[in-house]
């Protein structure tokens, strides 16, 4: 039974929340993660796409530059080629692996780069606003007016091809929107209350951008980026499909995608093997990221 | 349960709410946002529903006209407004009742008008909805129902978008908007609450004199005893999702019987009270509504709670004509409120 | 920045403030704040090229003074300006015109104190809302970061926000590891109230911190807050709509109507003989408990002009049942401020010499009460 002292009410209320109210939001994400079984099953699929490519070197029987003339588009379970060989005889399994490695370096990489220039940039403009503000978002305009394909082929293009040139393109093509996405979060948080409170409490600018603004900021910054790394995954894919990126005989989904192409009534499941690669890898991080949205957003 | 007023007992309640219960179902928890309410309302009566937030109370509105989210609520218990019994009634016939029997009208007028249509339009729209009118004839009647709510220069708001007008003038026309097809029930969740005191007491003395001309019934919910006084004709408390005390707006806010109740009365700052001594709060704060404490949930704050308070739920005890407490203590606790309180 | 970490050098000590505070520049007599003809006006902005083609007016030449110790009560309803002014005041946006001397001394002049200096002496608290608490931080390390800002150490400021978390009434171990969604409205404010204190302030302007609480919570932070002031030896400037409130927990009230002091003095002068015609229809929209004792007619019609386009002369005169023509050629003055038992309101009706019929006669204030709900024009 409280003990009510009258007027000193204020003390009694730390009988006040009961239990239930103490788990942390990281455990609230685990907990709603723990039942979303899309998303952890997409995400196990990641694990192992993640994994192959890694251990590329132990998982692969053959090795994947070995031509076999003899061995040309043979299907799905041939002898020892697990699923089937290309049109110069390389093992598809192999060369699938193998191509995971480039597959997922050209997606993450210019994804995580952008968002390291496109979020500051984005953060910067946020918070100093005014005419600074409107020279970086109007030049980011800029870029953003171009349909993303059309810049990646275009930057690709004129730089010459090559898989470094390919990721320069990629992240050129998406520091706008994160740079967008970080401005947009920066300012909305600029305004609040807390924030004034930190200024009311004599605390520098950097101080206050650091302890306040940014961790308010990462989270829509983190789940936008993830988000992208589908899109990255399929327009990397397409430069190679191109001729823009990777070049042969590298192991790569898209350029594997443009030289089966003619080979595609010969052996139509073998050549539609590395799109379905690039399809299952881009549908991952897809739901997986719009599962860590809705588990992040953890309301009061 | 008798209702106010003894020549009206002979006439059938316009609202009869029997054991209603709603709760909030989600994979974490489940929220007994209602537990058991019932209570009646007579024709052309005020009742004001008084709680704090947690309370239960819009719930309980909202529920009146379903107006919940369909996949996690579970709505258990009788609800009968007029000749309809809510709860039977499909989508569509519901759609029907909406505005035309019940209407509501709320606390963020922002909310509830839509930023792209003009108010003129807007009010058309229900009345031709409901009415199956003309467009011109349904205009004429928003005009007409803008100047019974005394939005000054009606002509020209007709025309106005909602973000055009002041707070006060969209409250008005909210108001405007709920009544325009005559309902014989309006249901208003806290609409004064954001306004400032002198709009305040416009909107409830309009509010009053509506109600009054039209014979409508209206169900207030409010956290502010002083609103229930200056408009209610019968008052209901809440307290996590119960009502623990109901009668007369005279016999709750002069006589109360329950300690929540008290509780309440006791901390409105006093005039005459020297500054010095402090205010009486309640304290503690209300129970989480995922695991409501057994017993009363009254009992963790109550400075009354004895033993037999936290074995089981007081069930309603007859205190007086009409007016009833949940409470163990019922009747033994009643004292009137000193003169001071009330200046 | 340069921080001045000499003035906490070592803990500073959360016991109570003794009434000879050693931080007192200038005695009991010289005021805690004064403020003479502070401004701010907002552009409006429209046209082609953002143009600046208006202001709003929100704070208008206020002057005011807040004496050591006692609580001012602002009131005002909303578009009045009194957020804008407390915001003024913690100097969180910068002024238009005026000026504000702190204990004797100008701010951010060559001699007089610095801004860091103020930010240690005034602390604001803020009305209850999502946004007052940073989110991603435990309270305590919202609390100690004003601390640890000005140079104290992590394990100092730290020690500090948990003895203030149990002076404003909860218990450090079960709370201050907590994010501000897992608490309740009350306690997010007494966390807002002890992040105030954090930096041992002498004054404290409280815009609306009771208002979004239920009024039994609302209760009892308020006995916090008559705790604290004793315990810390503090002048508060309480700024809310609620006149209840106001009238409770204030010395001295000072009335605002759009972004203008009409009225100033001692609470219960304001509130038993209200001189102005905004304020006694203020005070006759107060809901009282009694059933018995209901408003018929509402004291005042309308809602309150446009802020960026107020009338001319006084601005209240369209809502004013009293409203005359020098009311609309001339703005009234509210006179010279003596002490704290000085009652004056701006209107010609007070002023002898304004040219208003009514003007200097005792029989003014009951005029008003006979007149009132009968607008001039709407």
């Amino acid at each position: 039974m409280t003990d009510v002292t009258a007027g000193r009410g204020f003390a009694a209320s730390s009988n006040d929340a009961p239990a239930l109210m103490v788990r942390g939001y990281w455990r609230t994400v685990g907990y709603r993660l723990r039942y979303d079984h899309v998303t952890l099953f997409f995400a196990l699929v990641i694990v192992l796409i993640a994994l192959s490519a890694i251990f590329a070197p132990l998982l692969a029987p053959f090795d994947p530059l070995k031509t076999s003339m003899a061995y040309r588009l043979k299907p799905v379970g041939f002898r020892n080629f697990l699923l089937g060989t290309d049109e110069l005889g390389r093992d598809m399994f192999s060369r699938l692996t193998y191509g995971g490695r480039m597959s997922l370096l050209m997606g993450l990489t210019p994804v995580a780069l952008a968002t390291i220039i496109g979020g500051t940039l984005g953060v910067v403009a946020g918070f100093v606003g005014g005419g600074i503000n409107m020279l970086i978002m109007r030049t980011i305009d800029v870029f953003y007016a171009f349909p993303s394909v059309l810049l990646a082929v275009a930057i690709s293009g004129t730089m010459g091809g090559g898989m470094s040139n390919g990721l320069i393109a990629l992240t050129l093509v998406f520091i706008p929107p994160l740079c967008r996405i970080a401005e947009t979060a920066t300012t909305q948080v600029r305004g609040l209350d807390f924030v004034e409170a930190a200024r009311a409490s004599g605390a520098p600018t950097r101080s206050i951008i650091v302890h306040h603004v940014l961790g308010n900021v990462l989270a829509p910054v983190f789940i936008y980026a993830s988000s992208l790394i589908s899109v990255a995954i399929l327009l990397a894919a397409g430069l190679s499909f191109l001729g823009l990126g990777v070049e042969p005989p590298t192991p790569d989904w898209g350029l594997m995608l443009s030289t089966l192409r003619q080979a595609i009534y010969v052996q139509p499941y073998v050549c539609a093997l590395p799109g379905l690669a690039i399809f299952i890898t881009s549908l991952s991080f897809n739901l997986v990221s719009d599962g860590l949205r809705q588990a992040m957003d953890v309301r009061i | 349960m008798a209702t106010a007023g003894g020549n009206r007992t002979s006439t059938r309640p316009l609202v009869e709410v029997k054991d209603l219960t709603v709760s909030f179902n989600s994979r974490e928890a489940t929220v007994q946002a209602v537990n058991g309410v019932s209570f009646e309302m007579a024709p052309g009566e005020v009742l004001c529903i008084i709680g704090e937030s947690g309370s239960g109370k819009s719930v309980t509105l909202r529920a009146l006209m379903r107006l919940l989210p369909k996949r996690r609520t579970v709505l258990s218990g009788s609800i009968r407004v007029g000749d309809y019994d809510i709860g039977a009634l499909t989508e569509r016939q519901l759609t029907a009742v909406r505005g035309s029997v019940v209407s509501m009208i709320f606390q963020e007028p922002m909310v509830a008008l839509d930023p792209v249509y003009t108010v003129g339009d807007q009010i058309a729209e229900t009345v031709v909805r409901h009415e199956g009118c003309s467009q011109k004839a349904a205009m004429e009647r928003a005009f007409q129902l803008l100047q019974v709510v005394k939005v000054p220069s009606p002509e020209r708001r007709l025309k106005a978008y909602p973000h055009e007008l002041s707070g006060g003038l969209r409250q008005r026309a909210m108001i405007a908007l709920a009544l325009s097809c005559r309902p014989s029930l309006l249901l208003a969740d806290e609409p004064t609450t954001a306004l400032d005191a002198t709009v305040q007491i416009q909107v409830l003395i309009l509010l009053r004199k509506l109600q009054k001309e039209l014979g409508m019934g209206v169900i207030f919910v409010t956290h502010d005893l002083g609103v229930a006084a200056q408009i209610a004709d019968k008052v209901a408390v809440m307290y996590a999702g119960r009502i623990v005390e109901m009668g007369s707006v005279r016999d709750v806010l002069l006589r109360p019987s329950h300690p929540y109740t008290l509780g309440m009365l006791a901390s409105t700052i006093r005039v005459d009270r020297s500054r010095d001594m402090e205010i009486e709060a309640i304290p503690g704060s209300p129970p989480d509504l995922r695991r409501l404490p057994p017993g009363c949930s009254f009992a963790p704050r109550c400075r009354y709670a004895e033993s037999e308070c936290t074995a089981s739920v007081p069930t309603p005890t007859a205190i007086g004509a009409g007016h009833m407490a949940c409470c163990f203590k019922a009747g033994s606790l009643t004292q009137v409120v000193p003169q001071a309180i009330i200046a | 920045m340069k921080r001045d970490a000499s003035v906490l050098r070592g803990r500073p000590k959360l016991d109570a403030v003794p009434p000879g505070d050693p931080r007192d520049r200038g005695g009991k007599i010289q005021p805690m704040l004064v403020v003479n003809g502070l401004r701010k006006y907002f552009p409006v902005r429209g046209g082609l090229f953002n143009r600046r083609t208006g202001s709003v007016r929100a704070v208008d030449d206020v002057s005011f003074v807040v004496l050591k110790g006692e609580t001012l009560g602002i009131v005002g309803e909303s578009g009045c300006g009194k957020s804008t002014l407390a915001r003024l005041l913690m100097h969180l946006i910068p002024k238009d015109a005026g000026e504000l001397i702190f204990d004797g001394e100008g701010v951010g002049e060559a001699h007089g104190l610095t801004l860091t200096e103020l930010r240690r002496s005034m602390q604001l608290v803020f009305q209850d809302s999502y946004s007052s608490l940073n989110p991603r931080l435990p309270v305590e390390d919202s609390i100690a970061y004003g601390p640890r800002v000005h140079g104290m150490s992590r394990a100092q400021a730290k020690e500090v926000a948990r003895e203030l978390l149990e002076k404003v009434g909860l218990n450090p171990g079960l709370f201050g590891s907590r994010y501000p969604h897992e608490l309740s409205g009350g306690q997010k404010q007494r966390v807002n109230v002890a992040r105030a204190l954090a930096l041992s302030p002498r004054m404290l302007i409280l815009d609306e911190a009771v208002s979004a609480l239920d009024k039994s919570i609302g209760a009892q932070v308020l006995n916090q807050l008559r705790y604290l002031k004793r315990h810390f030896n503090l002048t508060y400037v309480f700024i809310s709509h609620d006149l209840n409130v106001v009238q409770y927990v204030s010395d001295r009230v000072l009335v605002m109507y759009l972004g203008q002091v009409v009225e100033i003095g001692p609470v219960e002068a304001i509130y038993t003989r209200a001189k102005h015609p905004y304020t006694r229809a203020l005070l006759s929209s107060r809901l009282s408990m009694n059933p018995d004792d209901r408003i018929d007619e509402a004291p005042l019609a309308g809602d309150p002009p446009n802020p960026s386009n107020p009338p001319s002369g006084c601005r209240f005169r369209t809502r004013c049942p009293c409203a005359e023509d020098v009311c609309a050629a001339k703005m009234p003055t509210i006179g010279t401020w003596v002490d704290r038992s000085s009652h004056l309101a701006a209107c010609h009706m007070e002023d002898a010499t304004s040219g208003h019929s009514r003007a200097g006669s005792a029989p003014a204030a009951a005029a008003l009460d006979r007149a009132i709900a009968v607008p001039a024009n709407l």
